[in-house]
């Protein structure tokens, strides 16, 4: 199954025969008070800068979020997304809880935008699949409803829930992209094994695309970008095609490049030999 | 082994995270005759205080702290019922919940042990959980305090609708409110009407008690 997401210039294609789709997570002001004061005084000058890093790292998409409770965020969404759509054609996900600043986002958005994101609750499903396919949009669906189960099985169910439910909103399967939910390792120790079943169930059932929030496994741990990029190759080569993750990280995005060589979804290493080029002329200037 | 010895093997082993010797040393220092007291304010809350102390400094890291606080637990398990019998002060009592919207739970989970740790009764509503959850927990538990958590900047104004949910059920002054997460900031927590806000786990613990004896001292004996 491939799921298609559009700039008006370029057009990114994920699926398990493709290169793994990197989604840059940065534009996010959790964990960034300065961010946060510049959110809440309406000023999205950083996005100029979050923009240019990411996309050097090699970011295929840009995760956008600008959701502060002290900040206006349907307006800022409604004046980022152009903002950031003028800066590159990479295709973005417009990320929110709030249904009017995702309605603002894909109103704005010139193309087809990914939404991130609605869970398996009855009212977020109905609050937010009508405006994704009002705007022709693809979805995220998080494989949790009022709590995350720790059975595969579960997981897999409220995914089945997600997709059926968006069917009968028109939207088709191949535009929903399921997160089966990444959770920190150093708290479960079965987090990344349940993960990889829960991908090989949704992969054999229902056939879908997959993302996940790449940075979430390495959570209070030391080595965090090792962590994450061995996570990555893991989750990948067990069938995740796409992640929201820290492209600004070369550790993290030569893990996954790497693996779409190995794979073989880069076929005589042409995207490894061109990016090992990029870097070392990269460091000759 | 000598009390010293038992103490002090209760408290490094905290510390480690070796569940089953502490469970060992707990029942041998019964069996010696030591305080359930004396083990739990003398070695294991002191362990689990330098384990949240090593945390902040970033020195321990999330494995660590949860190994050492199941360890702990294991310890309680035996000694609270004894703690109950011979009439151990009770701190307080803590109805805690990670806000709807919000699946995140190892900050909260965190607090929780420290305030367990401390001597608090905490009852753990889990994650997600609605306004109207909180108060039929507080209204079942009478609790000192209620604590909400967020780990995301977008699930934060839960705590407003929370605290407006209090207000209308008529229970906003029975209980002390509690916020904390991540990207919360004490200037936010003002502005919701929050009556406290800690940045990390050992400073929940400490404001919790102030907050408790400063309500106690308050109210007309």
């Amino acid at each position: 199954m491939q799921t298609v997401v559009q700039s008006p210039s370029r057009t990114v294609v994920i699926g398990p025969d493709q290169p793994f789709c990197v989604i840059g997570e940065r534009i996010n002001p959790t964990g960034r008070k300065v961010f946060q004061a510049q959110l809440q005084a309406g000023d999205l000058s950083q996005l100029e800068i979050d923009v240019a890093q990411q996309l050097a790292g090699g970011a295929d998409m840009l995760d956008v979020n600008v959701g502060d409770p002290l900040a206006d965020e349907i307006a800022l969404m409604g004046a980022a997304i152009p903002l950031v759509q003028g800066l590159t054609d990479v295709p973005l996900c417009i990320d929110s809880s709030v249904i009017e600043a995702l309605e603002a986002g894909l109103s704005a958005y010139q193309g087809k935008a990914l939404v991130n994101s609605v869970t398996g609750e009855d009212e977020r499903l109905e609050a937010i699949l009508p405006i994704v396919a009002r705007h022709g949009a693809a979805v995220i669906g998080l494989a949790n409803a009022e709590d995350i189960p720790m059975e595969p099985e579960r997981r897999v169910e409220i995914a089945k829930k997600i997709v059926s439910v968006a069917g009968d909103h028109g939207i088709p399967p191949e535009d929903v992209i399921i997160d089966p939910l990444a959770m920190p390792i150093g708290a479960e120790p079965r987090a990344v094994t349940l993960f990889v079943e829960t991908l090989h169930l949704l992969r054999d059932e229902l056939g879908v695309n997959t993302t996940c929030g790449a940075g979430n496994t390495s959570f209070g741990l030391p080595g965090r970008h090792t962590l994450g990029a061995a996570f990555l190759a893991v989750a990948q080569s067990h069938g995740l095609t796409s992640a929201i993750m820290d492209s600004r990280r070369p550790e993290m995005v030569e893990a996954v490049r790497a693996t779409d060589f190995l794979l073989g979804r880069d076929e005589w290493g042409t995207t490894w030999i061109r990016m090992y080029r990029e870097k070392q002329a990269a460091a000759a200037t | 082994m000598t009390h010293e010895e038992i103490l002090k093997g209760l408290y490094d082993n905290t510390l480690i995270g070796n569940a089953p010797e502490v469970k060992d040393l707990t029942n041998a220092g019964l069996a010696e005759g030591l305080e359930p007291e004396s083990m739990l304010y003398d070695a294991l809350i002191p362990s689990l205080e330098e384990v949240g102390a090593r945390f902040e400094r970033g020195d321990f890291f999330v494995p660590e702290m949860l190994i050492a606080a199941r360890a702990m637990q294991g310890a309680l398990d035996i000694l609270r019922p004894l703690l109950a019998e011979t009439g151990a002060q009770q701190v307080g009592t803590y109805v805690m919940g990670t806000v709807k919207g919000d699946v995140h739970d190892i900050g909260k989970n965190l607090v929780n042990i420290m305030l367990e740790g401390a001597g608090f009764t905490v009852h753990d509503l889990g994650v997600n959980v609605a306004p109207e959850k909180f108060i039929d927990a507080i209204n079942e538990h009478k609790p000192d305090i209620v604590g909400f958590s967020a780990f995301l900047t977008t699930t934060m104004p839960m705590f407003k609708a929370n605290i407006n949910a209090l207000e209308k059920a008529g229970i906003r002054d029975d209980v002390i409110v509690m916020v904390g997460g991540a990207p919360v900031t004490q200037e936010y927590a003002d502005r919701v009407g929050a009556d406290g806000y800690a940045a990390d786990a050992s400073t929940a613990v400490r404001l919790a008690k102030e907050l408790i004896a400063r309500r106690r001292s308050a109210v007309p004996a």
